[in-house]
């Protein structure tokens, strides 16, 4: 309560935080919403499947399995492979907000996606204070804006079959490009060698491993090669 | 499709999206991490963000290596410059989409 008046990191300023991905949620929201009805979903079902859900690439892939009518157990499982990376990040997330109360940490989890998760680290990376009532104004705009923008494409779908039309598809990969530059841009600065070479197994782990593995289960296994280049590589 | 086997898809999902988002604010309470294990997810963020972009650029072919998305790799590059010069991710995504559209035309 003391430091209220000083106070930098609100509610408010996590909704403010999270107003230039918006754009990024809509085109994939959107796109979403045209696959959903593509795949015969109500835009009852569409609404209720990104609120209960919330996955952004989980819902794609399961948009296409109820299409296949495929066994449940097996599109559960996939959809928890597919956003399992998601346990990787409340690890990362967990450790800012230790000092908060559980039922405020597993509220930050419930709502965390790869957008928010890159937009905390961007501000973290910036050396700005966190709070976690701005992660939550910026993890619930983000939650609305994709319920919001599914529905908004159900919508559109009776209209527009193809949700590669204007690009929305494109936004996803956009926003990805522009949260990667935000984090590697500093490091790249500090300790050029180092990052280059994490940054090179990732790429070169994730490619490799796509041979072998799904695609989600390469990012997460790319992803702990590149961390553990990391550990093992000097501090320059 | 029946009512029935969509919401228990949905249920499940939930359920399989939740655990793994909030387990880690559980175990945090109740157990310290080592140090060398903080320092490894501190490396996350970029690993992590680097994995998913290069993933959404490359199209997965079981059985062999994937395969690079065009004309989308070439809508990074206008992205990339709007992107070092302004450090803005709404005009990042505009730049993308805009860039894409067009290329598709083409």
């Amino acid at each position: 309560m003391d430091n209220r008046l000083t106070q930098t990191a609100s509610f408010s300023d996590g909704v403010r935080a999270c107003v230039p991905t918006i754009m990024g949620y809509l085109g994939i929201g959107i796109a979403m919403g045209i696959v959903g009805k593509s795949a015969h979903l109500a835009i009852w079902q569409i609404f209720l499947m990104s609120t209960m859900v919330y996955a952004g690439s989980a819902q794609f892939i399961l948009c296409g399995l109820l299409l296949l009518s495929a066994p449940i157990l097996s599109i559960i499982f996939t959809v928890f492979l597919v956003n399992l990376r998601h346990l990787l990040m409340s690890l990362s997330v967990a450790h800012y907000f230790k000092d908060d109360s559980l039922l405020n940490g597993m509220a930050i989890g419930t709502l965390l996606t790869d957008e928010s998760y890159g937009v905390l680290m961007s501000t973290l990376a910036q050396e700005r204070k966190v709070t976690s009532n701005w992660m939550h104004g910026l993890n619930i705009t983000a939650y609305l804006v994709w319920i919001l923008s599914t529905v908004l494409g159900a919508l559109l779908g009776n209209f527009i079959p193809d949700p590669t039309i204007f690009g929305f598809d494109f936004a996803l990969t956009a926003m990805f490009l522009g949260l990667f530059l935000f984090q590697v841009r500093l490091p790249l600065k500090k300790q050029r060698t180092k990052t280059v070479r994490i940054l090179a197994v990732t790429v070169i782990s994730l490619f490799a491993l796509m041979r072998f593995a799904s695609a989600e289960l390469s990012v997460i296994l790319a992803t702990l090669l590149g961390c553990l280049t990391g550990v093992l590589i000097k501090d320059e | 499709m029946s009512n029935s086997y969509y919401l228990l898809i949905l249920f499940g999902c939930a359920l399989v999206t939740w655990v793994p988002r909030v387990l880690p604010f559980i175990l945090t309470k109740a157990i310290t991490l080592p140090p060398t294990f903080e320092k490894f997810l501190s490396y996350l963020p970029m690993t992590i963000l680097t994995a998913l972009l290069l993933q959404s650029l490359l199209d997965y072919q079981t059985g062999h290596f994937p395969t690079v998305r065009f004309p989308e790799i070439f809508a990074c590059i206008p992205a990339l410059i709007v992107g070092i010069r302004t450090n803005d991710l709404m005009k990042i995504v505009l730049t993308g989409v805009l860039g894409i559209a067009l290329l598709r035309l083409l």
